[in-house]
């Protein structure tokens, strides 16, 4: 096996008596490298990540965590990775210095170890704090550094930031860009949050009812999906029938014609943008509104299925 | 992994079990005050011979049917007490005979048509109905109700007396005031044990079925933890504070009641120990699935209440009839209780108890052990 491959999955399957959670899925995560399983409740996402964590076993496939199984080495992927499980109540009335006494003493660490997460997670002023007087984002922090504390070599963190306003979202990646950039730590991440995986992740896994729909960098699955740039128009005239102008190479654009709205997707907005003026200034259209915006993993989703995210 | 990672890992453990539980003032008030508090009511209660009150309703016509047997018995039951004539319109009298060693039983006798006589019995105000026919006094009332029945002995042995004095006479009582003869000797080892058993059941059945509604089981476990050891040192916690608990009530009612421990006290400890072993297994197996905590005070209430009322804790348990004292018998509170009060109050030592210690303790092994085997971590 590859030395820089932290986890690879083969062909998982895993059911739930008729609900079929992960149906073949494969991919694999290099050292250093964040990848977020992407999808709607339901998609597969935690239960593919449980699987990994050695809580549910696949039905058929292999998993392998530095190399390793979990039936024959389950000591040694405990020390290997790390985790964080969505909502995760630790003791009310232990402070947070205490509660990761604790987990350090299971790992057999010492205090030292303690003091260095602490700095780590940003969590210095409310070390003595009990656990129950913590907000929503200070008790993610501490999940986060108790899934640190034993030097993991791979962080599975499910759904770290659901539940969290905007600010403590952002507390959480900043916590987690610090990590990437300062060790070789490899993260898998499920999330229903774009920007968090356009925040943290150098490759995507979009899931959807427990296959993959694509996968790649943000880059790739954008470009992939027609470009980076999405401008939305609408006409001064009423067109019927088929949109009068043809794709390019240099843009892709779908026409709603009830709706009687031109969305375009383009790469070179430059280029791609004068050609399309060019175009419809020869039909003689004349522009009523004109919105310019990102490609979102929204709209990749919605490309993808034809459904929200968050339906 | 070595030895000295294994001590460490219990160790951080019991910390986290230790300080989760002293930081819950409720526990001190439910475990430490409660029991002295209830120690002291009912040992109060019991330990002064109060006056008795005996209610009785005194009824001319019954059940509505007149009878020409009948005769008002009122002024008659009067003229008994007092060898003189009932004043007139008068409806109540009150009688009390005085004992030192017994206590003052006071009779209070109202006289009433038979339905207010039958509302106040079904409210619990009077428990025994007399009327008087054909010179006999007539006694209704409900045979399975001990305190009626008592009213019935004392009033009937009074109406057949002719001279009411004989009644004082009490050269053949002789009060048992011994240590080890009272009934708070009887109460306090018993409420040990009870002690013993809710704090174990409860505290235990909480600590794991929160834990694992909150995942941190779950979150637990997927670090290098050997699972048995978090429910050792849980355990551990528990039995340490159960001991301070049970000292407490102990040394309280030494201060308070003058109760004495007649045996040997290695051998109370270690029933202490082997109780704290058997319902340690219990309470295991007991909350080893769910993690609903309705469902686990639903599971708890089912083994608990039933050994609390039958157990034989505040009142003997030998009342009951014989197959059910065979099967009562084996109940752990039940082996419990009876092995501490042979200790308190019969002077057992450690061979008269053996037995008990070996039941309870391996019981409550085999109980772990079955329900560490189903137990759902998540």
């Amino acid at each position: 096996m590859n030395q820089d491959i932290v986890v690879k999955v083969e062909n998982v399957f895993k059911s739930f008596k008729t609900v079929k959670a992960v149906n073949g899925l494969s991919f694999e995560i290099k050292a250093g490298q964040f990848l977020a399983l992407l999808g709607p409740n339901g998609a597969g996402k935690t239960t593919m990540v449980e699987m990994i964590e050695g809580i549910q076993q696949p039905d058929s496939g292999q998993i392998h965590i530095g190399g390793k199984e979990w039936k024959h080495h389950s000591k040694e992927i405990h020390q290997f990775i790390g985790l964080s499980l969505q909502e995760t109540r630790f003791i009310d009335k232990l402070t947070v210095r205490e509660t990761l006494n604790v987990f350090a003493g299971l790992y057999s660490l010492n205090k030292k170890r303690v003091n260095e997460v602490i700095e780590i997670v940003s969590l210095e002023e409310k070390q003595n704090a009990y656990v129950v007087n913590l907000s929503g984002g200070q008790r993610q922090r501490l999940a986060l550094g108790i899934s640190v504390i034993n030097y993991p070599k791979l962080l599975l963190l499910d759904e770290p930031t659901t539940g969290l306003d905007p600010n403590a979202r952002r507390e959480v990646w900043h916590i987690l860009q610090k990590m990437k950039n300062e060790s070789n730590i490899s993260l898998l991440l499920t999330t229903h949050y774009m920007e968090e995986a356009e925040q943290l992740c150098d490759n995507i896994i979009i899931l959807d009812h427990g296959k993959i729909l694509q996968e790649g960098t943000l880059d790739k699955l954008i470009e992939a999906n027609g470009g980076k740039e999405i401008i939305e128009v609408t006409f001064k005239e009423i067109i019927s029938g088929d949109f009068p102008i043809l794709d390019s190479k240099l843009y892709h654009f779908d026409w709603d014609n009830t709706a009687q709205k031109l969305v375009l997707k383009l790469n070179d907005v430059d280029a791609g943008l004068k050609m399309f003026m060019a175009a419809i200034e020869q039909k003689n259209l004349k522009l009523s509104s004109f919105v310019s915006r990102k490609t979102t993993l929204d709209d990749l989703f919605i490309s993808l299925t034809g459904r929200h995210l968050h339906e | 992994m070595n030895r000295h990672f294994d001590l460490r890992q219990f160790w951080v453990l019991t910390v986290m079990h230790f300080k989760e539980l002293i930081r819950e003032p409720a526990v001190l008030f439910w475990g430490i005050v409660f029991p002295v508090l209830m120690s002291l009511g009912l040992g109060i209660a019991f330990s002064k011979t109060a006056d008795s009150q005996r209610n009785i309703a005194v009824v001319d016509i019954v059940k509505g049917q007149f009878s020409h047997d009948s005769i008002s018995a009122f002024p008659s039951i009067y003229n008994h007490f007092y060898k003189k004539s009932i004043p007139q319109k008068s409806v109540q009298f009150s009688f009390s005979i005085r004992n030192k060693k017994l206590g003052n039983t006071v009779f209070n006798f109202s006289h009433l048509s038979w339905e207010d006589a039958i509302r106040k019995l079904k409210r619990g105000e009077i428990n025994l109905i007399v009327s008087k026919e054909r010179e006999t006094f007539q006694y209704y009332f409900d045979p399975a109700n001990p305190d009626a029945q008592n009213s019935y002995m004392k009033l009937s042995q009074i109406l057949n007396l002719k001279n009411i004095a004989e009644l004082k006479r009490d050269e053949n009582v002789s009060v048992l005031s011994l240590p080890g003869t009272r009934y708070v000797d009887f109460l306090i080892p018993g409420l040990t044990a009870m002690g013993i058993m809710m704090s174990i059941m409860w505290g235990l059945s909480y600590g794991i079925i929160e834990k694992r509604s909150n995942k941190l089981l779950r979150r637990m476990i997927a670090t290098p933890m050997k699972k048995h050891y978090f429910i050792l040192s849980l355990f551990a916690v528990r039995i340490a504070m159960n001991l301070v608990e049970s000292v407490i009530l102990v040394l309280f009612a030494m201060l308070v009641f003058h109760i004495t421990i007649q045996g040997s006290i290695i051998a109370l400890f270690a029933v202490f120990i082997a109780g704290n072993i058997a319902f340690g297994g219990l309470v295991i197996f007991v909350s080893s699935r769910t993690s609903k905590t309705e469902t686990g005070n639903g599971l708890i209430n089912l083994v608990v209440m039933p050994m609390m009322m039958m157990s034989g804790i505040f009142f003997s348990y030998h009342n009951f009839p014989d197959i059910v004292v065979t099967i009562l018998k084996y109940l752990p509170l039940t082996m419990l209780a009876d092995s501490m009060r042979s200790i308190f109050i019969e002077g057992a030592g450690l061979m008269q108890v053996s037995s008990t210690i070996i039941i309870l303790s391996f019981s409550g092994f085999i109980l772990f052990i079955a329900g560490l085997k189903m137990f759902k971590w998540y």
